[in-house]
């Protein structure tokens, strides 16, 4: 099937992102590349589990003294329907509308970015008011590891969103680009997961010390 | 398209190679470099063996000495023993599948082009200052107080070539399950394939610990971060952990392509089915599993405590059970078969005492109470030389004999391969058979000198005599190589007359879309099958169509040349900011320069159009009568 085949709503597969050998090729790919990030951030929240609270003398702020449930609350929501709205632009994409699907992903970004920066006030307030830096300690060196690296993936998440809105936004959708805006959705879904993770062990467990 | 035969000139050639995507390519590219890197890591052995020849020698100096020996060993587990692997893989399992190229030819080009500079990288450190000499384990406690620039030139050249192992995983496992011909169900897949299938899971989930370990490392060394730094509330073990949750499953990395050559050596040279191939598929995968289960073990002495040390003391000794599988079937797939003891059986044959030997050893190793005797001293150095060198290097060079009519067309000299044989077993088991023993008397691995009057002189020598046996054995190799090219005698699609599996079907080497018509899988050894009834050729799956190929590309050699680039920035500014801004101004420059270098390249990839081309139905006709090559 050649990728660049134009399409309408009732000639659209059904699983456009799996209908190529090069879609089925890289949706595999990249579910095998997860299972790869899950052992890295498991890597990751090993190393902070076991450097959680450690601090080279008793001046330095734990976990206890600095999380604030609100905060991350508000965090949590954002990316959590950052999720959902990922899923309808999905649901769109199934559906050969490209407009309703590029709207939801817009929202998606939106939401990405107001999490991000969250998580930027977030830090620089630990940091202000805590003098919990990367540097200070092993406890911070491991926060900002594991919750910066989860960071970073939202910006490589939302970049990767916007690059391919605006590669495409007008040519519509096609086998060819298909796949590349399911796996990104994809994506996004995994750094949602790792979130619920990080929400638990890091914030959660954090306040009851 | 297809059929340009004619000669090219020198920067043709190279200007193909630097963007080939075609995974044949690919293989050579791996089989030089790691070829390269062997010879490399073959020198610092010398130096290694020449240091340790008479007690309280002064050839080379203590902090050299360290630098080397930790060369020696990175260099040949990263630099030299998997991509070595890489190139047969790349070379053989497509075609063994019945696929005309890889799942991802251009993330194929791009593992092999981030292994390469980050190989280069590594090895710079030579030039720059000083090479990492904490070993090739970089402990911790060792490495983080390590002066100069040697271990960062490991953090960063290994995680450069860890990301390119990394992909060069994905990519073979999707093309395992994706792109095998119509009939080629899991059951029927050769053993080299199967091994490569579990090799490439084990790289999937145990390269991420380790590049997890070298982000740590290199944020305290680079960024002030305090993981490994206790003072600060770091703990040095986190790093032991997460190196060898890789480092275990690494070795099995290592040894699982090498017994899946070993397999495919025996079942044709003994022109027989393999033995209990169910049973060995099982064993392949339960070694991949269990390894994951082990890491432990090289951390006995650490302090975990009796419960863990039993724990991973008894689920080490059971991985024996599955390899022991092995070693019997491939005993009995010998039994009764019409054996030919070509250079490739030659060593499977030698394999199987050397690498058992190893494995026995490892049985007394896991002995926790035990290792405490042995921990650190050269039984551990013998031990894992006999695994590795007796059971992965011994494959690598039966690979290179056995695949290379395959790779390049021509035959290696039988004969100078079978002096390349003796000389190297004889070599290799001078070398370390002693090494047990020193271990045992009590000598510390790693230690730069030996005193006389110890009862070490003796076996020391044996051993360096040993290593000199090896090298003039690799010289042979070498000089084997160049006259075989020279000589240019082509060969036809199954040289070794015994060919089983589906590579031997075609050409050697294979035209660069490998199969005109997908070939029909009727069962194991397809090829075998159809020689039986008769065949000269595989039952195709399909009429001959187009062909639908991959374009070459630049962007992945500029992608990995980006990292190079930023490695050196992200090295510097350590010395920028140690000198508050005096010095090394250039190097936050050249970090961000060599990211926008990758991701630009990365953004151009993804917004340029790459649907690749198609060979024409009446060319390929045309090729069948002219023949092409
Ligand atoms: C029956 C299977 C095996 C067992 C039971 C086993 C057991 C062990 C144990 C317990 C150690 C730690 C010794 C110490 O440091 O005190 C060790 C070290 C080692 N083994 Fe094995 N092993 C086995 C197979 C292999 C294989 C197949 C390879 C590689 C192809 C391998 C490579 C190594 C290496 C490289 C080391 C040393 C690492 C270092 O400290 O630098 N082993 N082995
Ligand atoms: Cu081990």
């Amino acid at each position: 099937m050649d990728a660049e085949q134009k399409f309408t709503s009732r000639t659209w597969p059904e699983s456009p992102e799996k209908t190529t050998l090069e879609g089925k090729n890289k949706f595999l790919g990249f579910w095998l590349f997860l299972g790869g990030e899950t052992v890295l951030f498991a890597s990751l929240f090993a190393t902070y589990l076991a450097l959680k609270d450690k601090v080279p003398s008793d001046d330095h702020a734990l976990a206890i003294d600095m999380f604030e449930l609100p905060l991350v609350f508000i965090m949590t929501m954002l990316l959590l329907t950052s999720s959902l709205t990922s899923v309808y632009a999905m649901y769109h994409m199934k559906n050969y509308n490209f407009q309703k699907m590029k709207t939801w992903l817009i929202i998606t970004v939106g939401l990405g970015l107001a999490f991000l920066g969250f998580e930027i006030y977030e830090f620089n307030h630990y940091v202000h008011e805590y003098h919990h830096t990367f540097t200070s300690s092993a406890f911070g060196s491991s926060f900002y590891t594991l919750v910066g690296f989860h960071g970073a993936h939202v910006v490589v998440g939302l970049g990767w969103f916007l690059l391919l809105l605006i590669r495409n936004t007008n040519r519509g959708l096609n086998l060819y680009n298909a796949p590349k805006f399911f796996l990104a959705s994809l994506y996004w879904h995994f750094i949602d997961v790792v979130w619920v993770f990080i929400f638990t062990v890091v914030y959660l467990m954090g306040m009851v010390g | 398209m297809s059929t340009v035969a004619q000669k090219q000139g020198f920067l043709a050639v190279l200007w193909d190679y630097l963007t080939t995507v075609d995974h044949k390519k690919i293989a050579i590219l791996y089989l030089i470099s790691g070829g390269f890197f062997f010879l490399v890591g073959g020198i610092e052995a010398m130096i290694i063996r020449i240091q340790l020849a008479v007690p309280d020698n002064n050839f080379v100096s203590a902090g050299l000495y360290n630098e080397i020996l930790t060369m020696h060993g990175t260099t040949m587990i990263f630099l030299a023993a998997m991509p070595l692997l890489f190139a047969f893989m790349n070379a053989v399992v497509p075609l063994q599948i019945g696929a005309r190229d890889v799942a991802f030819p251009f993330l194929n080009s791009l593992g092999f082009w981030l292994f390469f500079f980050g190989g280069i990288f590594l090895n710079l450190s030579w030039f720059l200052g000083g090479a990492p000499d904490a070993g090739w384990t970089s402990y911790a406690s060792l490495s983080i107080t390590s002066e100069g620039h040697g271990i960062d030139f490991y953090v960063l050249g290994l995680q450069i070539s860890g990301a390119g192992t990394l992909i060069a995983g994905i990519n073979f496992l999707v093309t395992i399950i994706n792109m095998r011909a119509p009939g080629m169900t899991y059951m029927r897949m050769p053993l080299f394939t199967w091994s490569t299938f579990v090799a490439s899971a084990l790289i999937l989930f145990a390269f991420p610990p380790l590049t997890v370990g070298l982000f740590l490392m290199l944020f305290d060394r680079m960024f002030g971060a305090n993981f490994f730094d206790v003072s600060m509330g770091g703990n040095t073990i986190i790093w032991e952990h997460l190196f060898w949750i890789f480092g275990h499953p690494e070795v099995y990395i290592l040894i699982l392509p090498a017994f899946g050559i070993f397999s495919e050596i025996f079942a044709t040279f003994s022109r027989k089915r393999l033995f209990g191939y169910a049973a060995m598929v099982f064993a392949t995968v339960l070694i991949g599993f269990l390894g994951f289960m082990v890491w432990a073990h090289h951390m006995f002495t650490v302090g975990l405590g009796p419960t863990a040390n039993a724990i991973f003391a008894v689920a080490t000794m059971a991985i024996a059970v599955p390899t022991g599988v092995k070693i019997f079937n491939w005993m009995l797939t010998m039994w009764g078969g019409s054996i030919v003891f070509t250079t490739p059986m030659l060593y499977a044959v030698a394999f199987i005492p050397s690498f058992t030997a190893g494995g026995v050893t490892g049985v007394m190793l896991a002995s926790a109470a035990a290792d405490y005797q042995y921990h650190d001293t050269y039984f551990v150095v013998a031990h894992f030389h006999y695994v590795i060198v007796g059971g992965v290097v011994l494959g690598l060079l039966a690979g290179t004999h056995f695949y290379w009519p395959k790779m390049f067309g021509t035959m290696l000299n039988e004969f100078l391969g079978k002096i390349t044989f003796w000389l190297f077993l004889i070599g290799f088991h001078a070398t370390f058979f002693v090494q047990h023993f020193l271990g045992l008397m009590g000598m510390p691995r790693r230690i730069w000198k030996f005193l006389d009057g110890q009862g070490l002189n003796l076996f020391n020598l044996i051993s360096t005599i040993g290593a000199v046996f090896m090298a003039v054995a690799v010289l042979v190799l070498v000089y084997n190589i160049i006259i075989t090219q020279i000589k240019n005698v082509r060969v036809g699609n199954d040289p070794w007359g015994d060919g089983r599996t589906l590579e031997w079907a075609i050409a050697s080497p294979p035209p660069f879309y490998n199969f005109k018509q997908l070939p029909l899988v009727r069962g194991l050894d397809p090829y075998w099958i159809e020689k039986m009834e008769g065949n000269t050729k595989m039952t195709p799956a399909e009429p001959v169509g187009d062909i639908h190929m991959p374009n070459n590309s630049f962007i992945p050699f500029v992608m990995s040349l980006g990292l190079f680039i930023a490695a050196f920035g992200a090295m510097y500014q350590v010395d920028w900011r140690a000198s508050d801004g005096e010095s090394f101004v250039w190097a936050i420059p050249v970090l961000i320069i060599g990211l926008l270098i990758t991701l630009g390249s990365m953004a151009v990839r993804s917004l340029k159009d790459d649907h690749g081309y198609h060979i024409h139905k009446e060319d390929l006709l045309k090729d069948d009568e002219g023949g092409r090559e």
